[in-house]
């Protein structure tokens, strides 16, 4: 499992000579959790899931991950509960269920 | 291989100090006066001497967006338009400048329409002269092809990564065919090393490229890019002494002056009338007169202390450009005044005479009638249309 590392702690730059030269910087922006404001939360059915990926090539913040045994895993800690997945999946296994019941 | 001599115009001058910095992708739309360099380019792509990626694209947007895609993996590029098609980059001309991407574009000097008009004036660039580019004023086909070397060699410099617009006159100097030297690769490849920049996308070093800075942390960027846009005058001399070193040919830095260490009346101004002025000043000269001229090689960065320094002990100063600002005065003139008044100096009179709109002619009577307006100690109209 590569699931990013959590609450990193961001330093912010306090002079010139600390921001980078041009908009390019090693990828920072995963460093909050943030998901909590997620109405729909995508479940993976691990029965009818055929593991061909597309959920895992489609999902915009790529959060969905291969695990050790080859199945699939969703960081809820960043999915924001757009439901590609849920609609791109060939075999109806992923669901949208609501969140906070 | 060695250098050869050609006869050859502006553009196809452009074309090839082009081939010799070997960019890896070009990518241009075609525009009055400017289609032959990029025809030229394509040939040379076509026939494969020069190796690079030729992009037809669909727009002068998108034709800079591919620069910068392609710059943002690493990559030398290059594009060039006019008028039009450079107002319609304009968007594209910040995230160059402000994504540090060191893209290099031959710019062929063109009037803004309306009315349509495809002769040369220098409204197109000097309205855009706070988008964040290096902007230079060639005189003539050699300095075209010369300066689009230093060009790379400036904009790729670390201390700089700053992307670099070289204006062209529209016709009289992108059509008018000169002899030319065109330097041996060999020698071109002495002068420029291949560009590294650690500013890209990078499978071994992933980054994050294009982010957002809000309000925190945006200025900080901009000042960057300000402080980065000053070192390019120090890179530029670098970059122009190495040169004359292996090629033998000189050049002066942010600006070119002629008779400047005693002349009383001096005209500032940029790109190929100071070829209309040059025989008239020296005819002046020879009649005793103490006329002089500062020919503006760049724009941004601004020749701040070479200006002051130029124009000293001038009794009368006249800024003759391409443009105008409408309800105020040609922009070149509020630079070289704004320089002017910074200064502790005794400050000479000053004119600004605005010429060649839409390719209207300057003519050596035009000159001689400047000349002697500056000697003129009425005031006359500030700004004047000749």
């Amino acid at each position: 499992m590569n699931f990013p590392e959590r609450n990193r702690s961001f330093k912010p730059p306090k002079e010139l000579k600390d921001y980078p030269v041009g908009t390019a910087f090693p990828a920072g922006h995963l460093v909050d959790t943030n998901a909590a404001w997620r109405s729909l939360r995508p479940v993976i059915d691990a029965i009818k899931c055929s593991n061909c990926l597309i959920c895992w090539l489609l999902c915009p913040d790529g959060v969905i991950h291969r695990n050790s045994e080859g199945g699939l895993e969703i960081d809820y800690d960043f999915c924001k509960g757009c439901g590609i997945c849920s609609k791109e999946c060939r075999q109806k296994a992923i669901r949208m269920e609501s969140e906070g019941e | 291989m060695v250098e050869k001599r050609a006869f050859i115009s502006g553009n196809e001058a452009v074309a090839a100090g082009v081939c010799l910095a070997r960019p890896h992708v070009i990518a241009a739309y075609p525009i009055t006066p400017q289609t032959t360099v990029i025809e030229r380019l394509a040939e040379m792509v076509e026939d494969e001497s020069l190796r690079a990626e030729y992009l037809h694209v669909e727009s002068e947007h998108s034709a800079l967006s591919a620069c910068i895609g392609a710059s943002a993996v690493g990559a030398r590029t290059f594009t060039a338009t006019s008028s039009q098609g450079l107002l319609y980059m304009a968007e594209c001309l910040h995230y160059a400048s402000g994504g540090r991407f060191p893209v290099v574009m031959m710019n062929a000097n063109r009037s803004v329409a309306l009315p349509w008009n495809i002769y040369g004036d220098q409204r197109d660039s000097l309205s855009l002269l706070d988008c964040g580019w290096i902007q230079a004023y060639a005189e003539d086909a050699q300095e075209s092809l010369d300066m689009i070397l230093h060009a790379y060699a400036i904009a790729e410099h670390p201390d700089v990564l700053t992307p670099m617009m070289i204006n062209l006159d529209g016709f009289v100097i992108t059509h008018t065919y000169e002899l030319v030297t065109i330097p041996a690769q060999s020698d071109a490849d002495l002068f420029l090393a291949p560009f590294q920049t650690s500013n890209k996308m990078d499978f071994d070093s992933p980054m994050s490229l294009g982010f957002t800075a809000g309000p925190a942390y945006n200025q900080a960027f901009k000042q960057l890019q300000h402080l980065a846009m000053l070192s390019a005058s120090r890179v530029i001399r670098e970059v122009e002494e190495k040169f004359g070193q292996l090629f033998k040919r000189n050049y002066s830095g942010l600006l070119e002056t002629l008779y400047c260490d005693d002349a009383e009346y001096i005209i500032v101004t940029l790109g190929s009338v100071a070829g209309t002025l040059r025989p008239v000043i020296e005819r002046l000269r020879a009649l005793g007169e103490r006329v002089g001229l500062v020919r503006i090689r760049y724009m941004r960065p601004f020749p701040l202390e070479e200006i002051r320094k130029a124009l000293a002990g001038a009794k009368a100063v006249g800024v003759l450009e391409k443009d105008i600002s409408f309800g105020f005065e040609g922009t070149v003139y509020t630079n070289v005044n704004s320089a002017l008044m910074s200064a502790n100096l005794m400050r000479p009179r000053l004119r600004n005479f605005i010429g060649g709109l839409g390719g209207k002619n300057i003519s050596a009577q035009d000159v001689e009638m400047m000349f002697s307006r500056l000697k003129s100690s009425d005031e006359g109209e500030r700004v004047e249309f000749i």
